[in-house]
């Protein structure tokens, strides 16, 4: 197990299907057409000196380390920005390239530090290595010249305006009189909570300001200056923190020397080993070399092989990994005979005891019903599948759910009805195929950062984009990036809008009918053809509800059936609203009328929020559904668990989370198990949940954290970050990523471990000893992962589900020679207006959202040093509303619905149109889900998040609701440590 | 007469729509902002990256590669002095000595009384009457002494 150093080859990839042959060294190389010569070179084995290279970037040409001789070209033309051709012949090393590099490397270190023994980049240092490379021995025009090095220089004649750079050294010795000040030395950028600028360092490859544009797509980086005065500056000329770097790492990890240097290396060292395991932030999966030293974590390095992110990172995946060593961890479990108790820490034994006596007891007198529990989106497959699992054999019941209920469950709904999956259709690969992207209620340079990235740098290449959004979210305009039309509807009329685009496709004669005709049931997509054609669904007759202008919205519409291959990429935007379902299937209809469905560059994309939240709904966390989305109901599904499991399946669904609260203020719902969610924070009505958590008698909070959730807790399981278990997580394209053990759990216990021992002390008498004994166990039991196996995970690195017998190496695109369901279902959806409207009471909507460098209720981020950048949520409000209540950027104001009220800042800005605001929900102290409803979708109860009707006003404190629930808060969180047992 | 910043940013923003069409629209309009103020403010640069949809950051490392761009006001009259190869060998070092003495000034500064600014450049392209400089952007070929002389009285009172 030693580092994992990942081969370099200069310069991207060709995907030029044409070969070339060509002769370097000797040595005959084949390679796609478009190769560098470089990159030629590096596939045969030839690592050619180079500097300003790395294959993360388009070759640049600055460094002139890389030249070569090929035959029949005058001169030695740089090997980064030469392509092969056929029949080239290259010479790579020979007595004048020698001495070509050496006189190039001379020039680099006469103007740079020689602290190579304390530099944190030695070891991993490109500029070391090359020196080596070339053989430099001497530097032939010493270190004393013009330098960014030095601090000061010699002062000389007390001149003031002296150009040290001018004077010759033997005046300088002779003639000094005292130090001045070298105008060409800056000190060290630390302002980034996470990396160093240390410009003394730096040789100008310019590849960190290429990274930042090309890899990241922000822009912040520019070269400053010319010539010698050359410089790397953020935005203009200020510090990394306050201009528009989103710390993403993408230049840390470009840099070949120790200019842009991680703090921890440079705290730590380097690292001597790495193992690859998955992101646990978002949906987007990506992977990641945890580079260690013994069992420190030195830094997360984003991974090239990884198929979600192809080598790029955001802020939270690179560098907030913090929360893992934070001193708020609780480590030992702790239970309480009431809430209002003190915590008292005891032994895992007595803890797991206590909750199955407990479970049990709860059951005895209140029925089998009384209890149940949550998976988490968070955890691995394997352990959600194991709480499921404790809940359908365990507890006797199917009283399970997850967070994808707050979620994406329209998704699961909406698209299993139509196209029989409930999952995204592509790989995020696919967005380098798209001619035309739908972005609708999603801000993915914010939740999903590296997609955003991929799909900017599409963009960039001049694919063309349609917002549709309430917000101007960055997409609509960022450097080089510019949406063709924003449709800023009004929130909640989702479905109105999605089906006058339909209106406009179907009446002006734009639906794919070949598509329809060979993949669709023809009579269903006539009918709702007949549907959408009604005047009334036209952009004109509905503009007046949604606020889109319908010319805006003929053109988007016109443009996505007719601009090529057109892709929907969608968040929570859709689905959290009482229609959430039916915006899915209004989409999946879009998708299908404009036969963008089956192959690459299209298709619907739902951006799945958590980490594993495909996974958790992949493994059965929903109470009608086993894993595999098979309805409890069907008995040949209930037999395969059956037979493996020893115990019977109840045929009925389980409780849903709000009814599991209903219940619970009801008296019939009295335990349940929560693993690794924040129901307190992430559910709406926070005053309903508490309710229904205070009036149960047995709450199992299983976290890294005291969460608000565990406020009403009866007992405490200490959690396990990803880092220090072995499993799987399932991103939003399907893919199985690894997620490997890189330390000893801090608490003791892996979580799977944790809800193994939970179900023996119940028992259970279950006998797994590694997580791949789980996953063979989901694959003997769930179709779409029958050929999913950890030996094969290892060769391959990851699978998209479906992967079974018919599709062995898996599914990169879905319903490619026809929908998983047959036909492709269309199903008409009529816009109903949610209940929660806007009244002189309440007169504007709010809408909720997340930034980059928070995540969901921020348990994580709020305890790294992301706060940095977002210390609190903050109320976004156009001037005209600000105005009219007297309202001034920074104004602490307070928020009421009809729910409750809180109280945070406002900021003014006409990103939201008048009449709507926006705020996020990392910070507890805000507590955003005071103030939203208990309204929710048709079909699967996803709450209506993105929709409340508010009213705000000056303040100048917290509400009462927020100093009770402070005190509570405070007092729930008091713990006495553990009393040994007397000898 | 200091410009107050919505001056600048009204006058900028009339200068960006009129080039905004342009291909390659930046230059033009960098030149029409040092034209229109004598110099190109950097308080106006994130409305020009804004309208261009370029980062603030790609815009100063354009306007800072550029050593004719300045970032404060010249003085009345602007004398660049060509300091290149041809004019040197034609005693162009002697002649922006004598010049920068008498104005009592060095390279790139401004006289006391915001007169002249005198800024150094490579090659005019007047190298067939050498030594040169630009008054203001109006050449002069084959500078002596006693031009330099002349010269000073002219602009520098």
């Amino acid at each position: 197990m030693g580092l994992i150093k990942e081969i370099d080859f200069g310069t991207p990839a060709s995907t030029s299907e044409t070969m070339v042959t060509l002769m370097v060294d000797g040595r005959e190389i084949t390679v796609p057409e478009g190769t560098s010569v470089m990159r030629a070179s590096m596939d045969a084995g030839i690592a050619i000196p180079k500097l300003c290279a790395t294959d993360m970037v388009d070759a640049f040409g600055s460094c002139r380390l890389c030249m070569v001789e090929i035959e029949g070209m005058r001169g030695t033309p740089a090997s980064c920005t030469t392509p092969v051709r056929d029949g080239m012949v290259v010479t790579t090393q020979n007595g004048k390239l020698k001495k070509l590099r050496r006189g190039v490397m001379e020039l680099y270190i006469s103007d740079h530090p020689l602290d190579c023994l304390t530099c944190a980049a030695n070891g991993d240092c490109e500029l070391q290595d090359m020196a080596g490379a070339v053989g430099l021995r001497d530097v032939r025009y010493g270190y004393d010249g013009a330098n960014h090095v030095k601090p000061t220089v010699p002062n000389l004649r007390g001149a003031a305006t002296a150009q040290p750079q001018y004077i010759p050294a033997a005046d300088a010795a002779t003639e000094a009189c005292g130090e001045a000040h070298n105008p060409l030395f800056m000190s060290k950028d630390e302002s980034n909570p996470y990396f160093t600028y240390d410009p003394s360092k730096c040789i100008a490859c310019s590849r960190c300001v290429r990274a930042c544009e090309e890899v990241q797509g922000t822009f912040a980086l520019t070269m400053e200056g010319r010539g010698f005065e050359s410089r790397i500056s953020a935005g203009m000329g200020e510090d990394f923190l306050n201009s528009e770097c989103v710390s993403c790492g993408a230049c840390v990890q470009a840099c070949p020397t120790a200019t842009l240097q991680e703090k921890s290396v440079i705290e730590i060292g380097q690292p001597e080993h790495s193992v690859v395991t998955t992101c646990a932030y978002c949906g987007v999966g990506c992977s990641f070399k945890a580079e260690m030293r013994g069992e420190e974590l030195v830094r997360m390095v984003p991974y090239k092989d990884g198929k979600a992110n192809r080598g790029h990172s955001c802020v939270k995946g690179r560098f907030a990994y913090g929360y893992a060593s934070h001193s708020d961890r609780i480590l030992k479990p702790m239970i309480r005979e009431k809430i209002t108790d003190p915590w008292q820490e005891v032994s895992w034994e007595e803890a797991l005891t206590y909750t199955a006596q407990k479970f049990r007891q709860l059951q005895a007198d209140h029925g089998r019903a009384s209890i149940g529990g949550i998976t988490s989106s968070r955890c691995t497959n394997e352990e959600t599948y194991l709480v499921q699992k404790l809940i359908r054999s365990g507890f006797g019941n199917n009283n399970v759910d997850t967070c994808a209920r707050v979620c994406h469950s329209p998704t699961g709904y909406g698209l299993k009805t139509t196209f029989g999956t409930s999952a995204g259709t592509q790989d995020f690969d696919s967005v380098e195929h798209t001619d035309v992207v739908i972005v609708i209620g999603a801000n993915p340079t914010d939740g999903h950062p590296v997609f955003g990235s991929r799909l900017k740098k599409r963009l960039r290449q001049g694919a063309k984009l349609i917002v549709i959004d309430p917000r101007r979210i960055d997409l609509v305009k960022t450097p080089h990036v510019e949406a063709a039309y924003h449709l800023p509807l009004m929130p909640g009329t989702n479905v109105a809008v999605l089906t006058a685009i339909a209106h406009v496709i179907v009446t002006e004669g734009l639906a794919d009918e070949a598509f329809i005709r060979e993949r669709c049931d023809w009579d269903e997509f006539a009918d709702w053809a007949e549907f959408v054609a009604d005047p009334k669904h036209s952009p004109e007759a509905t503009a007046l509800l949604t606020n889109v202008p319908a010319d805006d919205l003929r053109a988007a519409a016109r443009l996505f059936a007719t601009g090529g291959n057109g892709a929907i990429y969608y968040g929570l935007g859709v689905t959290e609203h009482s229609q959430g379902s039916t915006t899915v299937m209004a989409i999946a209809n879009l998708a299908m009328a404009t036969g963008n469905i089956g192959r690459k560059g299209v298709g619907v994309n739902p951006l799945r929020g958590q980490n594993n939240v495909q996974g958790a709904c992949d493994m059965g966390s929903f109470p009608h559904e086993l894993p595999g989305y098979r309805h409890v109901s069907d008995a040949d599904t209930r037999a395969i668990f059956e037979g493996i499991w020893g115990t019977k399946i109840d045929d009925e669904p389980g409780l849903r989370i709000p009814n599991m609260l209903d219940a619970a203020v009801e008296g019939t719902f009295k335990g349940i198990y929560i693993q690794g969610e924040d129901i307190l924070q992430s559910d709406p009505d926070t005053k309903h949940v508490a309710a229904g958590l205070a009036a149960m008698e047995c709450v199992v909070v299983h976290d890294l954290f005291l969460n608000e959730t565990a406020n009403y807790a009866h007992v405490f399981l200490p959690g396990s970050t990803f880092l220090e278990k072995d499993g799987t997580f399932t991103n939003a394209e399907r893919r199985i990523n690894r997620v490997r053990k890189v330390m000893t759990p801090k608490n003791g216990y892996a979580d799977w471990e944790v809800t193994l021992n939970l179900a023996n002390a119940m028992g259970c008498g279950w006998t797994y000893s590694h997580p791949s004994e789980i996953m063979d166990e989901i694959a003997a039991t769930t179709p779409s992962f029958s050929g999913v196996n950890y030996a094969m995970l290892e060769e391959r690195g990851s699978i998209q589900w479906p992967c079974n017998e018919a599709k062995p190496d898996g599914s990169p695109i879905m319903h490619v020679d026809g929908f998983v369901r047959g036909k492709g279902k269309f199903i008409r959806t009529e816009y109903v207006a949610t209940d929660e409207r806007t009244g002189p009471r309440f007169p504007l909507l709010l809408t909720t959202g997340r930034i980059l460098s928070q995540y969901n209720v921020g348990a994580q981020t709020r305890r790294t040093a992301n706060v940095a950048w977002h210390a609190e949520d903050l109320l976004e409000i156009h001037p005209h509303d600000a105005e009219n209540r007297g309202i001034r950027d920074g104004d602490f104001v307070k928020l009421a619905s009809r729910s409750g009220e809180t109280t945070l800042r406002a900021t003014v800005t006409d990103r939201v149109a008048p009449g709507v605001i926006y705020t996020t929900f990392h910070h507890p102290e805000t507590q955003a889900n005071v103030i939203t409803t208990d309204y929710s979708d048709w079909a699967t109860n996803c709450p209506e998040y993105k929709v409340t009707a508010v009213q705000v006003s000056l303040s100048n404190g917290q509400t009462d609701w927020q100093r009770d629930y402070q005190a509570q808060a405070d007092l729930s969180r008091r713990i006495l440590p553990r009393v040994e047992a007397a000898e | 007469m200091h410009a107050t910043q919505s001056d600048l940013d009204a006058r900028t923003a009339e200068i960006v729509k009129q080039y905004q069409s342009l291909e390659g629209p930046l230059l033009p309009i960098l030149n029409a902002l040092q034209a229109e103020f004598g110099y190109v403010p950097k308080s106006v640069l994130p409305d020009v990256a804004a309208a261009l949809n370029i980062s603030r950051a790609e815009i100063h490392g354009v306007v800072s590669f550029y050593h004719d761009y300045r970032d404060h006001p010249a003085g009345e009259h602007v004398i660049k002095v060509c300091r290149a190869e041809a004019c040197q060998a034609a005693g162009g070092e002697a002649m922006s000595a004598r010049l920068l003495s008498l104005l009592g000034i060095d390279w790139h500064g401004t006289t006391a009384n915001g007169k002249v600014t005198v800024e150094p450049a490579y090659c005019l392209g007047l190298c067939a009457c050498a030594p040169a400089l630009f008054v203001d952007g109006a050449p002069i070929g084959r500078v002596s002494a006693d031009r330099v002389d002349i010269l000073v009285a002219e602009v520098a009172s």
